[in-house]
């Protein structure tokens, strides 16, 4: 048996660290353009806030087969058995909305009438055909599964940052770019 | 709805005076709509509110005549928010420009059911030449025109400004119809 891994896959590492980015870009992006009164620079930024969440959603996909594919490094052992079951709740918890919130954006889209061309280039399906009530149904699911997954990642890098200063352990660690010796 | 009778009435005054098949235009069976693309996506509206003055005998094309009228204000592009731009100044200005029109010059038969209109456009006050193939298809009480042309949105004016910008709104749009006319009285 080899020894359990300390720390993530490279390509973990990558897709989380590239998740988290596009999320950071285009949750503020989002919460700008709706503001903004129609003009050309509207349709431009609603077009990017659709590309950068469709990719956050092709991304995502890609990590959870990962992680099903590939052993996480253990928690430490010494870690209370609360905080054990909380982090895997909430990280259970980041996998669904990181699927669920750019799936409710497409669904909305779509149900607005307004397919989805990917970087302009690659149209997707509508996944629900044009229904205004249902359109103004998914805005609020949209934003409502935003505020969720918003707090679920300030709790997350709350508990990151906890762990790094307070606790002193390496949980952090784990997921930086890359210590000598890492895993592939 | 007056403006509607009127043309109708002239339609009417048309048949008894020609003996050629005018249909009376069935609005609620008939369709304008418009497809563009905005920022790579296909898009399509409708406009809710046209009236139509056809004179059409397949066997004698030369003397067909159309003369379509569109309430600008009628338009749905699918969005309030959007309807309500495209009613101002930049896009239709429909405050000053209420309605646009086609009328026709001439009409020739291409083959087969097939058949080309041409003939004047007027949008927000400027006309040009334009041509719209389209094929008709009798039907017992008349027939239904349907066809398509391409006119790019700038000649005309619509989306100025900064919806000049056409890697935002396509200058290229699509404007489809299906024109049914029905109870043509005297089908010889």
């Amino acid at each position: 048996m080899n020894a359990p891994p300390a720390c993530y896959t490279r390509t973990a590492i990558a897709l989380h660290w590239l998740v988290a980015a596009l999320i950071f870009a285009t949750v503020p992006l989002g919460v700008y353009m709706v503001g903004l009164s129609l003009s050309p620079i509207k349709l431009r930024l609603y077009s990017y806030h659709k590309w950068i969440g469709i990719t956050v959603l092709a991304l995502s996909v890609l990590r959870i087969l990962w992680r099903a594919t590939h052993t996480p490094p253990p928690l430490p052992a010494a870690l209370p058995h609360w905080q054990r079951a909380g982090s895997h709740a909430v990280h259970v918890a980041l996998y669904v909305l990181i699927v669920a919130v750019p799936v409710s954006g497409w669904l909305m889209s779509s149900a607005k009438g307004v397919p989805t061309v990917w970087f302009g280039v690659l149209p997707l399906p509508d996944l629900v055909a044009k229904d205004k009530s249902l359109g103004e149904i998914l805005t609020g699911v949209h934003q409502g599964l935003n505020i969720v997954l918003l707090s679920l990642v300030a709790a997350h890098i709350a508990a990151a940052l906890k762990h790094r200063y307070i606790d002193r352990d390496d949980i952090l660690e784990r997921m930086l770019p890359h210590r000598p010796g890492g895993r592939a | 709805m007056s403006r509607l009778l009127a043309l109708l009435l002239a339609l009417l005054a048309g048949v008894s005076a020609q003996a050629a098949e005018i249909g009376q235009v069935q609005a609620d069976k008939s369709r304008l709509s418009f497809a563009y693309t905005q920022m790579g996506v296909p898009m399509e509206g409708t406009f809710r509110r046209f009236s139509a003055k056809m004179s059409f005998d397949p066997a004698r094309v030369p003397s067909a005549r159309a003369s379509i009228e569109v309430d600008v204000a009628g338009i749905d592009t699918g969005s309030a928010e959007a309807d309500q731009e495209v009613k101002g100044k930049l896009w239709f200005d429909a405050a000053t420009h209420p309605t646009a029109h086609f009328v026709s010059t001439a009409v020739k038969a291409l083959g087969g059911n097939r058949f080309e209109a041409r003939g004047k456009l007027t949008l927000k006050g400027r006309t040009l030449d334009t041509a719209a193939p389209f094929t008709f298809t009798p039907t017992p009480q008349g027939g239904a025109f349907d066809g398509a042309f391409t006119l790019k949105r700038l000649d005309y004016a619509i989306g100025e400004g900064m919806w000049a910008d056409v890697s935002a709104v396509a200058n290229e749009v699509l404007i489809r119809f299906h024109i049914v006319a029905g109870s043509a009285p005297a089908k010889k």
